[in-house]
């Protein structure tokens, strides 16, 4: 209990630090006041309107990258597992690169061309993935996962190869991952979009429990193998996909958040899973808090200071995991 | 007889892309309160066998019941219920300590989200104390020697409080005393508590000692079945394990020997 009011009090205190910080520096009693609308106009605009919904949908993503992380980790029975691995990020990427090269690079035309060639590919994989009778063989999984990331990445070179300079720029800064555009609205989608998911990841966190032992293992205790293979690749792979296709590439969150919770709390999923919520979602924005201060006014790509924070920590995580 | 755990019907599994049946027309039963052995030479469809009675593999003739019903249509979870099984090898990848490795026996009890009660926990103690690793309850298993968490699986199984144990080549990699400690656990578990032990191993001289019954199986299909003293029979051995053999009693049991090739004209 004490652990989760820990992580609990984390989350909190990371969300007035982002909701402080930026162009315009507030104090935390400038932020309640904002919140409450009590402030003059400015703030409670600021507050309301830009920093609230990018600090939720910052931890609603990290959130969403450290479940997706920590439950493909645990169903392909890998530790360098993340939600990248199965070829989404490759596929988002060409979605969001055709998108700009043609030149239809409107507010919502990038996100949806993402999600599209990401379901693209997460499609081609799965069926890559499907052995006789319908099988989903997980080793298969993850090298289809790289290939097709493989292939993705060298037509999305290919156009970025042929595109003038300023539309590569905009692609390139697109795939390292922002939270730029966060809106009540865009949040509101990928909330009502990722509650299915995360709910449905976390009704099967027991039986991710066994299938990380091994299927033989997970069948004879009493899981329908096949039938939750299919449900949590699907779960984690839309997941993914829905973040990516409104924030981009942010890597690390879903590779170092499992490894620090396994650590710390231990193999159980049912607390797992939304411990490393908790975790993801407040590295997220204290990741994102950086991004917006570092270099203001310029704002660095998240993605470049999760993976700032993310490679120290898991080159760590490894030497610890190999000794 | 006690009530019937498994029960084969001629059945046959060829595999699909096979030209011949990995296991040939096989009958056999297995009662509550018997512990029978499969022996065999590699490739003879011992596991094969197995994976049809585990309801793994769909029987591509004949009939194969688990608990009176045809096995490959039990929902995993009851299945848990009725069999727990040891398969072969189970290296876990992520950090887990002993107790919850025990306690993830639960989950045919448990399902996806009832929180575990007192009779749950007390399974979880019997298994433990049965199985001799309560002592291990808070040690990764990652850091145990290999009959311990040999026997901290078999708790697992135990924690599943099942009608039925099986145990496939559980005792491949371990010594003496580790291999005989298992052995001596399920044969009590069978007198002491009524359940079926199915074992399928190497050790023809440990099955013929512990098991009530012998099945020996030969390219797919059953060479002779019966107690020890109807199997373990120099014919049998010498034609399946296609070596010369010299069976000696041991205390009523029959127990066999592999000859060296300069003893073999004596």
């Amino acid at each position: 209990m004490k652990r989760w009011i820990v992580l609990a009090l984390a989350a909190v205190a990371v969300a007035v630090i982002g909701l402080a910080v930026g162009p315009a520096n507030l104090a935390v009693g400038e932020v309640w006041a904002g919140l409450t609308g009590s402030a003059d106009a400015a703030t409670s605009a600021i507050v309301r309107e830009l920093r609230l919904p990018r600090v939720l949908l910052a931890f609603l993503i990290g959130g969403s990258l450290a479940v997706t992380g920590a439950t493909l980790q645990a169903l392909v029975r890998n530790p360098l597992a993340d939600p990248y691995l199965l070829g989404l990020s490759g596929g988002a990427g060409l979605g969001a690169v055709t998108a700009i090269a043609l030149g239809v690079g409107g507010a919502w035309a990038v996100p949806l061309a993402a999600l599209v060639g990401a379901l693209g590919a997460i499609a081609l994989v799965y069926r890559v993935a499907l052995v006789g009778g319908g099988m989903l063989d997980t080793r298969v999984l993850l090298l289809a996962g790289v290939v097709v990331g493989a292939l993705a990445a060298s037509v999305m070179g290919a156009i970025m190869a042929l595109s003038p300079a300023p539309e590569v720029r905009n692609a390139l800064l697109w795939l390292l991952g922002s939270l730029d555009g966060a809106s009540w609205r865009s949040l509101g989608v990928f909330a009502v979009y990722a509650v299915l998911p995360l709910l449905a990841l976390y009704a099967l966190a027991r039986p991710l429990d066994l299938l990380a032992l091994g299927e033989e293992p997970a069948r004879f205790l009493g899981t329908d193998v096949e039938r939750t293979k299919r449900l949590l690749y699907v779960s984690a792979s839309l997941l993914t996909a829905a973040a990516v296709s409104v924030s981009g590439i942010i890597g690390f969150v879903g590779l170092v958040v499992p490894h620090a919770m396994r650590i710390t709390w231990g193999h159980t999923h049912r607390a797992l899973l939304p411990g490393a919520f908790l975790l993801g979602g407040s590295l997220l924005v204290v990741a994102d808090a950086v991004a917006r201060t570092a270099f203001a006014p310029l704002e660095l790509p998240v993605g470049v200071v999760t993976a700032l924070i993310g490679v120290p920590v898991f080159v760590w995580l490894v030497r610890r995991w190999a000794s | 007889m006690g009530e019937l755990i498994f029960e084969a019907r001629r059945a046959s599994y060829r595999y699909p892309a096979a030209h011949d049946e990995a296991v040939r027309a096989v009958t056999l039963a297995v009662p509550r309160g018997e512990l029978v052995a499969i022996v065999g030479p590699n490739g003879s469809g011992k596991t094969t066998l197995l994976r049809m009675l585990l309801g793994v593999l769909h029987p591509t003739e004949g009939e194969v019941l688990a608990g009176g019903q045809a096995a490959h249509a039990w929902r995993r979870r009851e299945l848990a219920r009725l069999i727990g099984v040891v398969a072969q090898r189970e290296e876990p990848v992520f950090p887990l300590r002993v107790y919850q490795a025990v306690l993830l026996g639960r989950y045919a009890h448990l399902g996806p989200f009832r929180a575990a009660r007192a009779d749950d926990l007390g399974a979880v103690e019997r298994a433990l104390a049965r199985c001799d690793v309560s002592q291990l309850r808070e040690r990764w298993v990652a850091t145990l020697s290999g009959g311990e968490w040999q026997r901290v699986r078999i708790a697992r199984a135990l924690a599943q409080e099942p009608q039925a144990l099986v145990l496939d080549e559980a005792t491949a990699n371990l010594d003496v005393r580790h291999e005989m400690e298992v052995f001596e656990l399920t044969a009590e578990l069978v007198r002491k508590e009524g359940i079926a032990a199915l074992l399928v191993t190497h050790h023809v001289n440990l099955a013929a000692r512990f098991g009530d019954r012998v099945i020996v199986m030969q390219d797919g299909a059953i060479a002779a079945q019966g107690t020890p003293a109807e199997v373990l029979r120099r014919d049998v051995l010498e034609r399946v394990f296609g070596w010369p053999v010299q069976v000696e009693q041991w205390r009523g049991v029959p127990q066999f020997v592999p000859l060296k090739r300069e003893e073999r004209a004596e």
